[in-house]
């Protein structure tokens, strides 16, 4: 193993450590703050890898959050799922979905690719309204304490949630720094930079970028999936634009194409939000000027700047 | 198998109102250097192109190996023992110059040890070996057009197609060029597109002179020297 794969590990196993230790320390709020975060997160993992490591801007990714969501939450409420299948086919949902939405927009690229992402992510949000009677539309459904028991274990119990969205967030954490670093996340990098030249390398572009997005479409709906069952709601509120445009913020500001990016650029908004609403009612403005600052002095958000600036190989 | 490894048959190209190529009928053997001359817009990178997939023929087809080759999509011929290195220099100026040719070397190879090691041997013929850690895009002109020479190297083509390599380097360079040309053809065929008339004489077997997008000439590095239709219109000395 090289001294550099070791650093790597150190520091992705580091603050998975870190995570597991804060769950005997963090207070009450935090605690449970965290633990939603570690959920979306592993969303803005999922997204990077299609936005940050293969270039691919999306905006119609709470598709595939809300297939992962409903897939798990409509089964558990009308066919009698339990929490394990359920997770299943929210993940099966956001893998054909994506697959599906592939195979129609990477027939486009550019601003074309945008907006078909976006107006396929809204025919799924009209979609969820249409068929109010089974997922009761924007008001959405609560899923009951008694059909979160997975395995014997009640997520709706804060120490049991935040392990499960540890669970969740490591493993996409793990995933993505696999890919990264396998020859299949180094021609997406590739990708990325010069895709003709890539081509001309004699890679199948069209296929790699399906591969990236069924991936990056799959960790989203298990993202979806993981956050109905631990919060224990599923609404239409998570397939619309807003959830969309929440990974890429989250990703520009953390950093694009970093496997770190992500968390920390869901953290650094969550607490944003959280601590400007707590100082003025116009806590957006607040958090908006901060984005601005963030975009003029880290381009290449948080992750980005500390690669840029110290560590040349952070993946 | 016998015959040319390579054969185009009326290959012709038209951008809207220009034609481009017309007609073009090419034949390159096993082994073989051949080298592809022309004044500016003659249409040397258009033919290239159509033969390795990168611009669609209006008509014709395309041979490689004996098989007709021209429906395929760029990946599938470069796959096939194609190599194109671009004119415009094209690499990724953002990665690092062992991940340029890493890259163009796992296509082919799997695993680490032998990817770092076809790596180490195409950076080295090109005299690259020291520079592998730098980004790409620091790289001077004539050194990235060298990694380009070594991301179609290791790729192990039998085909290699280069389009103007010499171009910006310097008089020491274009020499180490020369002996690596040589050494090269042991493997594979070489398509050259150059502009740099001794290159021409001293590396091809024979030269093919495009003008206007159609053959004007076709022969020894000599008798090219001599055509007086050549010398009218490419070398400027009728
Ligand atoms: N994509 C394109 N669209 C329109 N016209 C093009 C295109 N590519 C090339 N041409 C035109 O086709 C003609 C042949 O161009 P080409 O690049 O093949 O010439 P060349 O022989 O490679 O020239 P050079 O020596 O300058 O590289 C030129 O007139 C060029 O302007
Ligand atoms: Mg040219």
């Amino acid at each position: 193993m090289s001294i550099e794969t070791r650093r790597v590990l150190a520091l992705h196993g580091g603050l998975v450590a870190l995570l597991i230790g804060l769950h005997f320390v963090l207070p009450a709020y935090h605690h449970g703050n965290l633990a939603r975060i570690m959920v979306l997160a592993s969303y803005a993992i999922g997204y990077n890898i299609l936005f940050g490591y293969t270039g691919l801007l999306s905006l119609g990714h709470a598709l595939f959050f809300a297939a992962g969501m409903y897939g798990m939450a409509l089964t558990i409420q009308h066919a009698g799922f339990t929490p394990a299948p359920g997770l299943l086919s929210g993940i099966v949902a956001g893998a054909l979905i994506s697959g599906a939405l592939a195979l129609l927009a990477l027939r486009t690229t550019g601003v074309a690719f945008m907006i078909v992402t976006l107006m396929f992510a809204q025919a799924g949000y009209l979609t969820i309204l249409y068929f109010g009677e089974y997922t009761r539309g924007d008001e959405g459904f609560v899923i009951q304490t008694a059909q979160r028991v997975l395995w014997g274990i009640d997520l709706s119990d804060p120490a049991n949630r935040y392990f499960a969205a540890l669970s969740l967030f490591a493993i996409c954490l793990g995933l993505s720094l696999w890919l990264v670093r396998a020859p299949f996340g180094r021609v997406l990098v590739a990708i990325r930079e010069n895709e003709e030249r890539v081509r001309m390398l004699g890679y199948d572009i069209y296929a790699h970028k399906l591969g990236a997005m069924v991936i990056s479409g799959t960790m989203a709906a298990a993202s979806g999936a993981v956050y109905g069952l631990l919060f224990g709601y599923a609404g239409a509120s998570f397939a619309s634009v807003q959830y969309s445009i929440f990974p890429l913020l989250w990703v520009l500001l953390g950093g694009a194409g970093t496997v770190l990016g992500p968390f920390i650029g869901t953290l650094f908004m969550f607490y944003l939000i959280d601590l400007s609403s707590g100082i003025t009612s116009a806590y957006m403005l607040i958090a908006g000027v901060t984005l601005v600052a963030l975009t003029l002095f880290a381009p290449q958000g948080l992750a980005g700047e500390v690669r840029r600036r110290i560590w040349k190989g952070l993946p | 198998m016998s015959g040319a490894l390579l054969s185009t048959r009326g290959l012709s190209k038209r951008f809207d109102g220009l034609q481009a190529v017309t007609e073009v009928d090419f034949d390159l053997a096993r082994g073989e250097v051949r080298a592809l001359i022309g004044p500016n817009g003659a249409g040397k990178t258009t033919l290239v192109g159509m033969i390795c997939g990168r611009v669609a023929p209006s008509a014709g087809t395309i041979l490689f190996d004996g098989e007709d080759i021209t429906g395929l999509p760029a990946h599938r011929r470069i796959r096939r023992g194609m190599a194109y290195t671009f004119q415009i220099t094209s690499v990724f100026a953002g990665l690092s110059v062992h991940e340029n040719v890493a890259l163009a070397a796992r296509r082919r190879l799997t695993g680490a040890v032998r990817v770092d090691a076809a790596v180490s041997e195409a950076l080295a013929r090109v005299g690259l070996s020291d520079r592998s850690e730098e980004e790409a895009g620091n790289l001077s002109y004539g050194h990235q057009r060298l990694l380009e020479i070594a991301m179609g190297l290791v790729q192990a083509p039998r085909l290699l197609i280069l389009d103007e390599p010499t171009q910006g380097l310097s008089d020491g360079e274009i020499e180490g060029f020369k002996a690596l040309i040589r050494e090269v053809r042991e493997q594979a065929a070489i398509l050259l597109i150059e502009h740099n008339m001794h290159v021409v004489m001293e590396l091809a077997d024979r030269v093919t002179v495009l003008n206007f997008g159609t053959v004007l000439a076709e022969g020894t590095p000599a008798q090219i020297h001599e055509n007086r239709a050549v010398q009218a219109a490419y070398l400027g000395t009728g």
